[in-house]
């Protein structure tokens, strides 16, 4: 892709992500913080393509590093957003949970 | 037939669709996540499609060496999936900036790799790859190095209070000149890695001196901050590595994060420049030492008093802040609230949007103790009750019922909007020690006539009054 429609979708992504957190309610900013992080887990895929690229053990070794670090970002990012949301869950009404 | 499908699954234009369906997902997510109700469901949407992108990005045909990525991908979840499993709700901060930091060290290492990989190709890359790849590596280097230190502070191996060093600023900013003016030079046309490598250790010295001197309240900001940063290089990588998805992806956290590190500076009443300028520590050290010689009488009280004056008020609001979360006191505390209720008392929790160490990080804990979510009432919404109210009782909470933030112009916190426990007839602290909070300043409300302070660990002490309340 040439570099002009890459820098088009950069801005445009840009936009995008300051109209999705407009308003955003106290509570879920650490929530919403640990999810975004989450998100930037994906240089992980940065680390894939490159390491078939690379030839030598230093490349290949910086790589994996790379890789493993990137899934800790992603895996453990979703992992905790979830577990700090599930906290957020509507308790369940205690006569419909008796019918059920 | 397995080659004909072979070939349409590595087709260019099938990955970029896919790419694009991960795009909507995560935009879709993060939409959720503005709403308490949908949330969760936003946070497994983004899930998705991170799903999505690395599958995609498998099949991408130049991908090889398979056997290193899924011994890469192993290490992370091994290491990813417990940490996340285990940490305990209090710990969960530190954990955030940990894993910022790790996709900064990501993105740091890719572009060394990405650049080590184009020097044996025969030089430099052209400069629209470039310039992004240094970018990356100094912002990388940055993010991870700052979130190494605010995960330290937070998890108390390092001081909370700001360190500084002499000309601090001047040491940063020349930091910041070697990387700029290392970079120049390469994007000029010089090849060393050397020079490279010199630019990733100047940004990483530069991380550590950028969040050491901050101080710890405003921790929670900083590691937005570098969230921001971490999506910021992580889109300059998708730049140098002609990767839409991470431009897109990256690009959605550097703007959110900067957003979203706004809105938390704000509610802090603190700006930004002014946190990274480490100004709060410095004045807030001196007025906490200041004041404290003066060693002004506190009065304490025990838990039966406490517990009669809880138990024969009309109204009591509860003010929880970290101390709570530390002693992992919400349990206990929400028995309390209900053996009060079966006495016809009135109890509401008092919410600072920045209590504890993160904000919602008090909703987060109450609601994990099943306190119900119509008793937990925003700052704005429960300050103008605090005159009616008997008693209120503030558990491990320092800098956010602090009335210096109201009244005392030259206090560091000044502005700062509080809780206004001190308008309550009776004030009880629960505090581990006189120690002052993670601010570092003191506490004009201890010292109020209408204020007594139970000394304790605030699980022990809640428990204590339960017992007594009890007993009545």
């Amino acid at each position: 892709m040439d570099l002009l429609t890459e820098l088009t979708i950069l801005v445009l992504a840009a936009f995008v992500g300051f109209e999705v957190i407009s308003k955003v309610p106290n509570t879920l900013h650490t929530p919403l913080m640990s999810a975004t992080n989450a998100i930037h887990g994906i240089v992980l895929l940065g680390g894939i393509l490159l390491i078939g690229q690379v030839d030598g053990f230093v490349n290949k070794l910086i790589l994996v590093i790379a890789i493993a670090f990137g899934t800790i970002n992603v895996v453990g990012g979703f992992l905790v957003t979830d577990r700090m949301l599930e906290m957020f869950k509507r308790k369940p009404d205690p006569r419909r949970e008796e019918r059920s | 037939m397995t080659f004909y499908s072979a070939t349409f699954l590595q087709d260019p234009d099938f990955i970029r669709a896919l790419y694009i369906v991960a795009f909507v997902c995560f935009i879709l997510g993060l939409h959720f996540l503005n709403n308490p109700r949908t949330a969760r469901r936003g946070n497994g949407i983004a899930a998705v499609g991170m799903a999505i992108a690395l599958v995609a990005t498998l099949l991408i045909e130049e991908v090889g060496d398979y056997g290193l990525i899924a011994l890469g991908i192993a290490i992370g979840t091994a290491v990813g999936v417990p940490a996340a499993r285990n940490v305990k709700m209090t710990a969960m901060p530190q954990m955030v900036a940990l894993f910022n930091g790790v996709g900064g060290g990501a993105v740091a290492l890719i572009s060394w790799a990405e650049y080590r990989h184009d020097l044996s190709l025969g030089g430099n890359p052209d400069l629209d790859v470039l310039i992004p790849l240094l970018f990356a590596a100094i912002v990388g280097s940055i993010s991870f190095w700052g979130s190494n230190i605010a995960f330290g502070k937070l998890q108390e191996i390092l001081p909370g209070r700001p360190i500084q060093v002499p000309g601090q600023q001047f040491v940063n900013m020349g930091l910041l000149l070697v990387c700029v003016v290392s970079a120049v030079v390469i994007a000029s046309g010089t090849e060393s890695q050397p020079l490279f490598i010199l630019i990733l250790v100047c940004a990483a010295v530069l991380g550590n001196m950028f969040v050491l001197p901050i101080g710890g309240a405003d921790m929670p900001v900083v590691i937005s901050l570098l969230n921001a940063f971490t999506g910021l290089s992580a889109a300059a990588a998708g730049l140098a590595l002609d990767n839409v998805a991470l431009i897109v992806a990256g690009m959605l956290v550097g703007a959110s994060g900067s957003i979203l590190t706004h809105l938390m500076a704000e509610a802090m009443n603190r700006s930004i420049p002014n946190i990274v300028a480490g100004g709060f520590g410095g004045v807030a050290v001196a007025a906490g030492a200041g004041e404290g010689e003066e060693a002004r009488p506190v009065r304490s009280t025990d838990p039966a008093d406490v517990a009669i004056q809880l138990a024969y008020a009309r109204k009591v609001v509860v003010a929880p802040g970290y101390g709570m979360a530390v002693a992992q006191a919400q349990h206990t505390v929400h028995e309390l609230t209900r053996e009060l209720e079966k006495r016809g008392v009135d109890v509401a929790f008092a919410i600072h949007p920045v209590a504890g160490r993160m904000p919602g990080h008090m909703n987060v804990l109450l609601a994990e103790a099943d306190v119900p979510y119509e008793q937990l009432k925003e700052m704005d919404e429960i300050n103008p009750e605090f005159p009616q109210t008997d008693v209120a009782l503030v558990i491990g909470a320092n800098d956010v019922t602090n009335p210096a933030a109201r009244e005392q112009e030259n206090s560091p916190i000044y502005g700062m909007p509080i809780l206004d426990v001190d308008k309550a007839d009776a004030v009880i602290v629960l505090k581990r020690s006189m120690n002052t909070g993670f601010a570092g300043i003191d506490n004009p409300l201890f010292y109020l006539d209408n204020t007594s302070l139970l000394f304790g660990d605030a699980k022990d002490s809640v428990a204590k009054v339960l017992k007594e309340v009890e007993a009545l």
